[in-house]
């Protein structure tokens, strides 16, 4: 099952170096970790989406607890949270395509933030399916390049 | 007064009350040396780094103190990893501290640059690159404080000899904030209130301890509730010395060597009170089958050894001492009495034996000798390999810090540099490194060591020529073909020692067994006893890798094995 698990760690060099070895020499399959600074400076909030069981998810947790840097751990799995990912994808415009590429990035409500001769670049952000979905409609002009962040997520309300 | 760093880390480590330190200069620590000199710290020069990390290591498991080692940068470093590979796997305290070259050279490949924190990163509790001498305070206090607290385990700080001459002269903080590193020493209640309540009702309990009953000094405590409840009590190698092997409760050791009693108990027990120990896949065996009746307690101070490998229905986080101090008063006496004659039924049936006869010495012999010979009151280290599994079936272990052994990681090489340690430690104890002929030659080079300091300890070699428990396997698993394993040019260990200035004996008859051990531990300076004893000695039992106690190979019932 995908878990989003975010920990709040200290803004230290090295830190983001530890997290990434551990999940490798623990042989944990991640699908994408971001790591920025938080409201305090001497924060930053690492949001990590992986992939497993209940057990290697508990393990998940608990070694991620037990580098000394990190401070809180949290799995928002199973509580009201939201997720964003951000996109950037320059896409292929060909000839007298372009009004149909402009109403896809209208419906996902999407960004144009660089016009050539021949391509776009569009910008998104969104869920993960959300994205997925407009890139699928995006393969029939042709992508040329793409990039993404990862998830950031955030539990809702106040805790 | 400004103080360059080196007088900065040498005056804390003084005030940390560091007696020792083992190591070996280099280039990138010529200022800590030389501040080193003139300070009341015992320096003890090994003679290869690998052998300074595990005397530091022997230093800490013997005393309990944080053992600690100094490096240069580069391969000085580098030599030490297996050492703190070593601690890591077995959760002893260590500090290590690593020349590094000059800040401004770092990331340049500069001559003996290493990216030490880096290489350590996996086999450390936690470690430190000093980048400000602002912050060089702070760490050692902090490296101290990990190393030592919680699930203990080694820390390395990487120090460029530039901060080493730099000066400062900030106050010295004696506390330390980690806001992310506060281990759980008090279990909670109401899991202690659960455990007391799967262990009263238990038909067929089963205690099963490791390392973590020595590091949380809590044997007497396990020992009034084994007595209390009647619990049957199984260590696994770290855990030998935690419960008296004499007491008629203790099973003994568990797992692939471990005694059929003890695996069979585990088996047919509905109640495994695990403490300070970690599922490791030796102990288990084939998992699923693993206490397949037993509903499992699990005390550790570690929550993720908590269900690692075995999901555990009662996890108790906390330390070994704390929670047993708690669950004692719920623990109500019972005398169990069905359930101890089953297993006084398997002591009958399965004893551990050899087979005693024969001109050369039996290895276990000799264990059984220099367990009589030493009152059982000697300090006994090892290296890795068959020689380490006799010690641990036949020599009975009744006090904590008694065996020092690498168990996690397997280190060939650790048992005499750790002899050296674990003798400045405990000073007035006989510390004996039981070996093999393969191991001992992997730290040998510590002979000079060992003379130089004037150290008695004291190397029995069980020498059959071989690297005898690859050996075994080859024999067992892999139709005797002996790929590389045999030692045939082995060197004469009695010319060996006494080139380095040592005494040395060669035992070749079992009759000569008693005379001379009796004669070496009345030497008070370093002896070496090379044992000669026969090359296909086995170490049975065996329950094979993955498999189950039904699986189990005893003595003369193997045969046929593909």
């Amino acid at each position: 099952m995908r878990h989003v698990i975010t920990a709040l760690v200290e803004n230290k060099v090295g830190v983001l170096a530890r997290i990434v070895g551990l999940f490798t020499s623990r042989g944990f399959n991640i699908d994408s970790l971001t790591v920025g600074e938080t409201e305090n400076p001497e924060l930053s909030r690492l949001t990590v989406v992986v992939k497993g069981d209940d057990a290697t998810i508990e393990q998940v947790r608990k070694q991620l607890g037990k580098v000394i840097d990190v401070i809180k751990v949290i799995d928002l799995t199973d509580t009201p949270y939201v997720e964003r990912d951000l996109l950037l994808v320059k896409v292929n415009v060909p000839p007298g395509k372009r009004g149909e590429i402009l109403e896809i990035v209208d419906v996902f409500r999407g960004k144009i933030i660089d016009v050539g001769q021949k391509d776009l670049i569009i910008e998104l952000s969104g869920t993960e399916d959300k994205l997925e979905a407009m890139i699928k409609l995006l393969h029939t002009y042709g992508i040329k390049e793409m990039a993404r962040t990862g998830q950031i997520a955030m539990a809702r309300g106040s805790k | 007064m400004a103080k360059t760093g080196a007088q900065i880390l040498v005056d804390m480590l003084i005030k940390k009350g560091v007696e020792y330190v083992f190591g070996i200069p280099g280039g990138a620590v010529l200022p800590l040396f030389d501040t080193l000199y003139d300070s009341p710290i015992k320096f003890i020069l090994t003679r290869h780094e690998q052998g300074a990390g595990h005397a530091a290591d022997g230093y800490a498991r013997a005393t309990g103190k944080v053992g600690v080692c100094l490096v240069t940068s580069g391969p000085g470093a580098t030599n030490l990893t297996t050492a703190i590979a070593t601690a890591f796997m077995d959760s002893t305290p260590l500090v290590a501290i690593t020349g590094q070259v000059k800040r401004r050279f770092i990331g340049s490949d500069a001559f003996q640059e290493a990216d030490i924190t880096g290489i350590t990163r996996p086999i450390t509790k936690h470690n430190y690159l000093i980048k400000d001498i602002r912050d060089l305070p702070g760490a050692v206090n902090e490296a101290f404080h990990i190393a030592s607290t919680g699930r203990c385990g080694p820390v390395v700080i990487d120090l460029p000899v530039d901060i080493t001459t730099e000066t400062w002269d900030g106050a010295i903080p004696e506390e330390v904030n980690l806001p992310g590193y506060k281990p759980r020493y008090q279990g909670n209640p109401r899991q202690i209130r659960l455990a007391a309540e799967a262990i009263n009702h238990s038909k067929r309990p089963v205690v099963y301890t490791g390392g973590g009953i020595i590091h949380s000094g809590c044997h007497k405590e396990l020992l009034e509730m084994a007595e209390r409840g009647n619990f049957p009590v199984t260590t696994t190698l770290m855990g030998l010395g935690g419960f008296p092997e004499d007491h008629e409760l203790s099973l003994g050791m568990l797992g692939m060597h471990g005694t059929l009693y003890a695996n069979h108990a585990v088996t047919e027990c509905d109640l495994l009170i695990a403490i300070g120990a970690r599922f490791d896949d030796r102990i288990t065996g084939k998992l699923d089958e693993f206490a397949p009746h037993a509903k499992i307690i699990h005390i550790d101070i570690d929550p993720a050894s908590i269900s690692k490998n075995i999901k555990v229905d009662v996890p108790v986080v906390g330390d070994a001492k704390n929670t047993l101090a708690e669950l004692l008063p719920l623990i109500q006496p019972a005398e169990r009495r069905e359930w101890l004659e089953k297993i006084k039924e398997w002591k009958e049936k399965y004893p551990l034996s050899y087979d005693n006869s024969g001109v050369l010495p039996k290895p276990q012999y000799i264990i059984e000798q220099i367990w009589e010979v030493t009152k059982g009151d000697a300090v006994i280290t090892t290296e890795v390999g068959q020689h380490q599994m006799w010690t641990a079936q036949y020599y009975t272990f009744t006090r904590p810090r008694t065996l020092i052994s690498s168990g996690g990681l397997g280190t060939m090489g650790f048992g005499f540099p750790a002899a050296i340690g674990a003798q400045l430690g405990c000073p007035d104890k006989t510390v004996i490194d039981i070996a093999g002929d393969g191991s001992f030659q992997m730290n040998i080079q510590e002979l000079a060591t060992v003379v130089h300091h004037k150290l008695p300890v004291k190397v029995a070699i069980m020498n059959n020529g071989y690297l005898g428990m690859v050996r075994q396997w080859q024999e067992l698993f892999y139709k005797k073909r002996y790929s590389q394993t045999h030692l045939e040019d082995n060197p004469d260990f009695v010319k060996v020692a006494e080139a380095y200035g040592a005494k040395g004996f060669r035992v070749e008859r079992k009759e000569e067994v008693r005379p001379v051990l009796e004669k070496a531990m009345a030497i008070k300076g370093p002896v070496v006893i090379d044992f000669r004893i026969g090359e296909e000695e086995n170490v049975f039992p065996m329950i094979p890798a993955g498999k189950t106690v039904k699986d189990a190979i005893r003595e003369g019932t193997f045969g046929g094995m593909a």
